[in-house]
């Protein structure tokens, strides 16, 4: 059930935390040293959870763990800061998914470890909603 | 560093092999490959093998395949690199001859995967992208393809027929080999009406599960008579895990490192590269690793399977004896499956398939161009 | 002493400072579910009601209202002294779905967290006792939520009405406020008109008993009650919720009490909806914040089985002009929808033997 792996990765998952260079650049996931300087340390910085749909699919034969939600869409989102973020897209059908859309993140259910364990919460995207 | 050659090639025929595990699969092709090479002794053996751990429950394959095969103590390791496993154990032995430490080596590629249901194969095929920051999301390997399929038609690369003609070529060339999973042709109307399996990719996109095992022993060039196969280029690039923390998720830049990289070490260029055995994982991935490796210009990649450039009688044949998608992609096996094909090739044993050539490109990548493993092999 | 029991107001004045809603996206009609259980599809008691989807659950129901009150209200996360979290569907029976909307919401580590119970006045009970909290002066700033994802048995007539969705009422002083609170009550008493015990999945109700004894004797005496001690009458509120297990009961309380039906309206969201538990009321006076104007005064009554009511009388400050549209008003959520039939709602709902 790993429940200390996925503890350990709370703040990414409830709030895209991830880590900025002095450089400039943005990383998710959170990196010890920058990919494009390659300096260290970097410093935690929550993402914006705004962005669009770079490309998606929707997925019919699932791995194991995700048979129960077939069928899913899932996304590359380019967020408002260029940084990318793989997800699941949800609340939309697949056939309303487009490129280029605008979506924001919202905190669902990831998965469940059947009936007795761990249920994982994090990230995944829908089409923007507005007041 | 000494010249390395490849002494003797061995293989299983890529099935669903219900009736032998995992440790008679590798015995079978590395006892041939010996046979082959004449040797009845070897000084190590290097395995590629990717899923044993989660499929078999069964970790420490060097000490399991050296033991049944009789070896007796030798030197004997397992290799990991995703589905580059068999390229990645390649390279060791390569190295390990090139060096001097060994004489006689035996590589082995191997993968035993019909013996689980094929979410489970999905899932174990995922654990080579970031199983943090994607498999979590229900994202499998297919699925990052498949979008990256997707965003490729919708900036005007090619047609979903373009990339279906990867496939049609595949099965065409999957006809003339004995040891390929598929050994009939599929056209283009056939292929984009099967089911989907992750929009746009279909069913028959998509390589088989299947069972594999193919070895080559390899030894110095001075120490061998006659005019035995040379691999003459060997190089591995990596990029990000992620693909969503590459510069652009459409360009494989360790594709066109590790390319760079086997070519400067065989002082070759491109235009002597007679064909490809590229990582034909999905019509996509061939199509962005011909751009990659530079046989096409950025986005031009599909062109090629269009225009008929990667046929047996075309400027740049490639998947010669079936590819991963009509031979069959056994994951850790596929690497090896790749130098076995091209020493037939190079040696003109390849039959109804047989090429005009001198020097061949093998190339097996793991997870989305994450490693990227290149050998060059000329005569 | 007076017979009407000690109405409730804290020694400083608090109010809402901020609130947030969520209603998932998907329905089912009732007539699809009175289709697929040979009744008659007219004879049905709301039209449609929401469903959660398959990656929803009471908690991520929380966190989206959470986030919405957070927007309105303007305050840092670290402010907030307790998130009280009320339900009958909290996902974990031992493991406070408020710990996890604490932590979601940036609230944590110095905060208090706890899930509460009352059937549907779990977010009201939350909502008191934030008053209380803010008011004695041990903290600045309350969360409470109510919310819920309803199981309905099938075939029972709950099914047509069990519903999902929820809201977050931030609480803090008076001063802050879009809009304050000038009293509250409780009425409670032993009365088993619905109940679960603890290792069923479904409920038990008592028919025609959730009516007059429960519902209807809880709810018009917590609300007169609490009217009288203020000394007010239905001429002084423009608006009034009553709990909404169904369209009929809530008007039936307003006749009851000499309210016209038209202010009532705004907050009835069952009919297209359905009755989200413990985030009835709340969703209601939600909904009802949503179009009130400055100088409103509006009384909010919820009603839990078991049973008892909660009153409470607010009045609308000049504040809710600007904090309003800070996040979806309450109509955003209702107008987002998609049907469904009822083979995808049994999958929805884990119905399915896998």
């Amino acid at each position: 059930m790993e429940i200390s792996r996925n503890w350990r990765l709370k703040n990414q998952r409830y709030n895209l935390e991830g880590t900025t260079c002095e450089c400039g650049h943005k990383s998710f996931p959170p990196r010890k040293v920058c990919p494009k300087c390659k300096e260290n340390p970097q410093e935690a910085v929550r993402l914006s959870g705004t962005g669009e749909v770079y490309s998606y699919t929707t997925v019919y034969e699932a791995p194991t763990g995700f048979e129960e939600y077939v069928p899913y869409s899932v996304a590359l989102v380019k967020l408002d800061e260029g940084v990318f973020v793989s997800s699941q897209l949800t609340d939309v059908d697949p056939e309303d998914v487009t490129i280029g859309m605008r979506v924001e993140m919202v905190t669902r259910k990831l998965k469940e470890h059947g009936e007795s364990g761990l249920i994982l919460y994090g990230y995944k995207f829908r089409p923007v909603l507005g007041c | 560093m000494r010249d390395v050659v490849i002494l003797g090639v061995g293989q299983v025929a890529v099935r669903e092999h219900w009736e032998t595990s995992l440790r008679n699969l590798a015995y079978q092709s590395i006892k041939e490959a010996m046979r082959d090479a004449g040797v009845d002794h070897v000084d190590a053996l290097y395995v590629g093998n990717m899923l044993a751990g989660e499929l078999s429950g069964q970790e420490h394959l060097g000490a399991l395949i050296s033991d049944y095969c009789g070896f007796n103590g030798i030197e004997a390791v397992r290799v990991e690199a995703a589905s580059a496993s068999g390229a990645a154990a390649l390279r060791q032995g390569v190295l390990s001859v090139a060096s001097g430490v060994t004489d006689i080596v035996v590589v082995n590629g191997v993968e035993q995967v019909t013996d689980v249901l094929q979410d489970k194969l999905e899932f174990g095929i995922s654990l080579s992208l970031d199983t943090e920051y994607e498999l979590i999301n229900g994202i499998s390997l297919t699925a990052l393809f498949a979008l990256l399929t997707k965003r490729y038609v919708f900036d005007g690369c090619c047609t979903p027929e373009d990339l279906a003609q990867f496939c049609v070529n595949a099965h065409r060339n999957g006809v003339g080999n004995d040891y390929a999973m598929f050994r009939r042709e599929v056209n283009t109307e056939t292929i984009l009406k099967s089911p989907m399996v992750a929009d746009p990719i279909r069913a028959l996109e998509c390589p088989p599960a299947c069972d594999g095992s193919a070895s080559v022993v390899l030894a110095p060039l001075d120490a061998v008579e006659g005019d035995p196969v040379k691999i003459t280029g060997s190089a591995v690039s990596t990029d990000t895990i992620g693909l969503d923390n590459r510069e652009d998720p459409l360009v494989f830049k360790a594709v066109r490192e590790s390319t760079e990289k086997a070519l400067k070490m065989a002082s070759k260029n491109l235009e002597d590269i007679d064909f490809y055995e590229v990582h034909d994982l999905f019509p996509v991935v061939a199509a962005l690793s011909l751009e990659a490796s530079g046989f096409a210009k950025k986005g031009e990649g599909a062109l090629l399977a269009r225009e008929g450039t990667i046929a047996l009688d075309g400027k740049i044949p490639i998947t010669t004896m079936g590819g991963c998608k009509a031979r069959g992609n056994p994951m850790g096996a596929c690497g090896v499956y790749q130098a076995v094909e091209a020493v037939t090739q190079l040696r003109k044993e390849a039959g109804k398939n047989q090429i005009e050539c001198e020097t061949g490109m093998i190339q097996c990548m793991g997870g989305t161009a994450a490693t990227v493993i290149t050998h060059i092999l000329e005569v | 002493m007076s017979d009407l029991g000690v109405t409730m107001k804290p020694n400083q004045d608090v109010g809402i400072v901020g609130y947030g809603a969520y209603i998932p996206r998907y329905r089912i009609k009732t007539s699809e579910i009175a289709r697929v259980w040979g009744r008659d599809t007219r004879a049905v008691p709301i039209q449609e009601k929401s469903v959660p989807g398959p990656d929803e659950d009471t908690v991520t129901i929380g966190i989206e209202a959470a986030r919405n009150a957070l927007k309105r209200g303007g305050i840092s996360p670290k402010d907030i002294a307790a998130v009280w979290a009320g339900s009958e569907s909290h996902p974990y029976a031992v493991k406070p779905s408020s710990t996890i909307i604490a932590e979601v919401i940036d609230a944590t580590p110095h905060v208090d967290a706890a899930d509460w119970e009352f059937a549907c006045k779990a977010g009201t009970e939350a909502m008191q006792a934030c008053f209380a909290l803010v008011g004695s002066g041990m903290g600045k700033y309350a969360l409470a939520l109510g919310i819920d994802t309803a199981q309905g048995r099938p075939a029972d007539a709950l099914e047509y009405t069990a519903a999902a969705g929820g809201a977050a009422f931030l609480i803090g002083r008076k001063e802050e406020s879009l809009a304050y609170l000038e009293a509250s009550h409780s009425y409670v008493s032993d009365t088993p008109d619905f109940f679960r015990r603890e290792s069923t999945k479904y409920p038990v109700h008592g028919h025609r008993f959730t009516g007059k004894p429960a519902y209807f004797h809880h709810v018009v005496c917590c609300a007169s009650e609490l009217m009288e001690h203020l000394g007010y009458t239905p001429e002084d509120y423009s608006y009034a919720i009553f709990h909404q297990p169904n369209a009929k009961f809530p008007i039936t309380a307003a006749k009851t009490l000499h309210f016209p039906v038209e202010k009532v309206m705004p907050g009835l969201i069952v009919p297209y909806v359905g009755n989200t538990y413990s985030g009835s009321s709340l969703l209601g006076l939600a909904a009802t914040l949503d179009v009130a104007a400055p100088g409103d005064r509006i009384l909010c009554v919820s009603y839990g089985s078991g049973a008892g009511s909660d009153a409470f009388s607010f009045v609308v400050t000049e504040k809710i002009e600007e904090k309003r549209d800070m996040a979806p008003r309450v109509e955003v959520y209702i107008q987002r929808k998609k049907e469904i039939d009822y083979a995808v709602y049994t999958k929805f709902r884990k119905n399915l033997v896998m």
